[in-house]
């Protein structure tokens, strides 16, 4: 096999007090999957990606990626080794613009030194051009290229997930973790989203692993599901797979997809 | 135009200069005068310095004064017993203050909110107290006999240096990643940025501006009194007065509500008793009239200046 696995998520366990919110769970990722997380409410898929990006502590279990051990590394450090992500209630910087909120995700490939930055040298000048041009780009790809001045909280709720997901590709991310980010779209812009998540995977060559319940989205995007159930596996395979799955239509998808 | 605007600030900023040294040498202006305008110029030091914790930062620190105390007594004590030229010890005030800074704030900004203000509260406190009892620094008696180095240009000077260095910080990546920390910590760190670094950072460059005011101060006035409107918890409350008032996350706005509130107390010295409800009665009307402060997170500036004019006129060709 030519691909080997990128993510590696080994007997994950998370508890808080008695509670297993996330109960053993393994899956591995390889690159360039899209991917999808679904299960019903309170199963434990946001915990799963707060585990992974250092969020909330990992009781047991390991966490790898890229052949690095990332288990209980601070989110910080995590998003260094380039796994960004998106949060389901979106979590824009909103008292500061569309550009500067993509700028600020620039910060960890950010070269000059303090001292350049307060006395404003040809470095600092010549740096500061090229993380704006970068972050025009980053917009320019989410279809937001008309709103970088706008302050990000005053943006329509479908714009402020673009920008969030915007600001994620400015970490240059291998992997990036998306949650939930149809909730709240009408289905055009489900569709516009679609587009933009394939497009991520086929130009920018990023892993993608999102939570959906939009099954429709899901179904159509995916090549690669897990599914959440109590904070167990209960299942993965392809979305043909899945909807066939026994255990996943008692537990999520109803009847109607059997 | 960045060159062209840089250029009239600096031009504006030493006419100011010179007309303050003209007007002082005419007698127009007296030495009450030129007090007032230095310990303007202290105070915008300190307002700045504080807005890069609290209002860039997001980190609600009140012990501010215990900075300005280590700067004041600390530059003072090398004066006076080692006479260290005046630069060094501006410079070592700030240093020291600055440490002091990155050794509270390392465990103190773990702490959010209420109990970060109470912490750095209770930090002032312990500073005022334990300058109250060393003997070296003149203790309970206060520190007299220091040297008179500030002039009004030196600490002139250094408030046009604390405003550009703190201005290029906030505008660079560093600032961004502050203004992140205030924004969404969560979502800072998310996006690889190390929290606790850029609070740390900026508590202690602001510490050392503190620091910097501190040894200004006291070699203006020539007397350090441990009271607490001097370098204890009141100094701390006014100088977050000013801050607020001015509004949080606009430098701007600190250097004109530092100016204003250093400035009004004097003009109310006419009143008497009377100014102790003035001042608190126009305080509480801006408070009312604009509760983020008076340039509420803007910024002002020649740009944005000739900016309106442009526009203004632009509408008027228009109608």
């Amino acid at each position: 096999m030519a691909t080997t696995a990128e993510l590696m998520v080994d007997n994950l366990c998370v508890q808080f007090g008695g509670l297993k919110a996330v109960d053993q769970v393994c899956f591995s990722l390889k690159p360039q999957t899209l991917a999808g997380l679904i299960g019903p409410n309170g199963a434990g898929k946001t915990t799963v990606f707060n585990a992974l990006t250092g969020l909330c502590p990992v009781s047991s279990g390991q966490i790898s990626f890229c052949e690095k051990q990332l288990t209980n590394e601070p989110p910080h450090t995590i998003a260094r080794h380039g796994i960004a992500r998106t949060f389901q209630n979106i979590r824009l910087f909103n008292n500061l613009t569309v550009l500067d909120n993509l700028r600020i995700a620039y910060h960890q490939n950010r070269q000059y030194s303090l001292l350049c930055g307060i006395f404003r040298s040809p470095r600092f000048k010549r740096e500061e051009a090229q993380i704006t041009a970068k972050a025009r780009e980053a917009l320019d790809l989410v279809g937001l290229a008309d709103k970088s001045e706008h302050i990000a909280g005053s943006l329509p709720y479908g714009e402020q997930r673009r920008v969030e997901i915007a600001r994620a590709l400015m970490l240059s991310p291998k992997l990036l973790l998306l949650d939930e980010p149809a909730a709240g779209m009408n289905p055009q812009e489900t569709q516009t989203l679609l587009e933009l998540i394939r497009k991520l995977r086929d130009e920018l060559k990023i892993t993608v692993l999102l939570i959906e319940h939009d099954m429709k989205l899901v179904m159509n995007l995916c090549e690669e599901l897990f599914v959440l159930d109590y904070g167990h596996l209960i299942a993965k395979g392809d979305p043909k797979s899945i909807q066939s799955n026994e255990r996943v239509v008692e537990a999520y998808l109803g009847g109607s997809w059997a | 135009m960045n060159k062209l605007t840089s250029l009239i600030s600096g031009a504006i900023l030493l006419f100011i200069y010179l007309l303050v040294q003209l007007l002082e040498r005419q007698g127009i202006l007296l030495a009450y005068h030129v007090q007032i305008l230095s310990l303007c110029c202290i105070n915008i030091i300190l307002v700045v310095s504080l807005n890069l914790i609290n209002g860039f930062t997001g980190q609600f620190s009140i012990g501010h004064a215990g900075f300005f105390a280590i700067g004041a007594y600390a530059s003072a004590y090398l004066t006076v017993t080692w006479q260290v030229p005046f630069i060094f010890a501006i410079i070592c005030g700030g240093i020291l203050a600055g440490i002091a800074g990155l050794a509270v704030g390392l465990p103190a900004l773990r702490l959010r909110g209420d109990y970060l203000a109470i912490a750095t509260l209770g930090f002032g406190e312990i500073i005022r107290v334990i300058i109250l009892n060393t003997d070296a620094v003149g203790g309970a008696r206060g520190f007299s006999g220091i040297p008179k180095y500030t002039t009004f240009g030196l600490a002139y000077l250094t408030a046009i240096i604390t405003v550009v260095v703190i201005r290029n910080f906030v505008n660079s990546d560093y600032g961004r990643a502050c203004l992140a920390v205030r924004e969404d910590e969560i979502a800072a760190e998310s996006l690889g940025v190390n929290s606790t670094y850029f609070k740390v950072l900026a508590f202690t460059i602001g510490a050392f501006f503190a620091g910097a005011a501190g040894t200004l101060f006291s070699h203006y006035l020539q007397y350090m009194a441990p009271t607490p409107s001097q370098i204890g918890f009141v100094k701390s409350i006014d100088i977050l007065i000013m801050l607020v008032l001015g509004g949080l996350g606009s430098i701007t706005g600190s250097v004109i509500a530092a100016i204003v509130l250093t400035v009004i107390p004097e003009l109310l010295r006419g009143f008497a008793e009377y100014r102790m409800i003035i001042y608190p009665i126009l305080l509480i009307l801006v408070m009312l009239y604009r509760p983020s402060g008076l340039l509420a997170g803007q910024e002002f500036s020649l740009a944005s200046l000739a900016q309106l004019f442009k526009g203004a006129k632009a509408h008027g060709n228009h109608s």
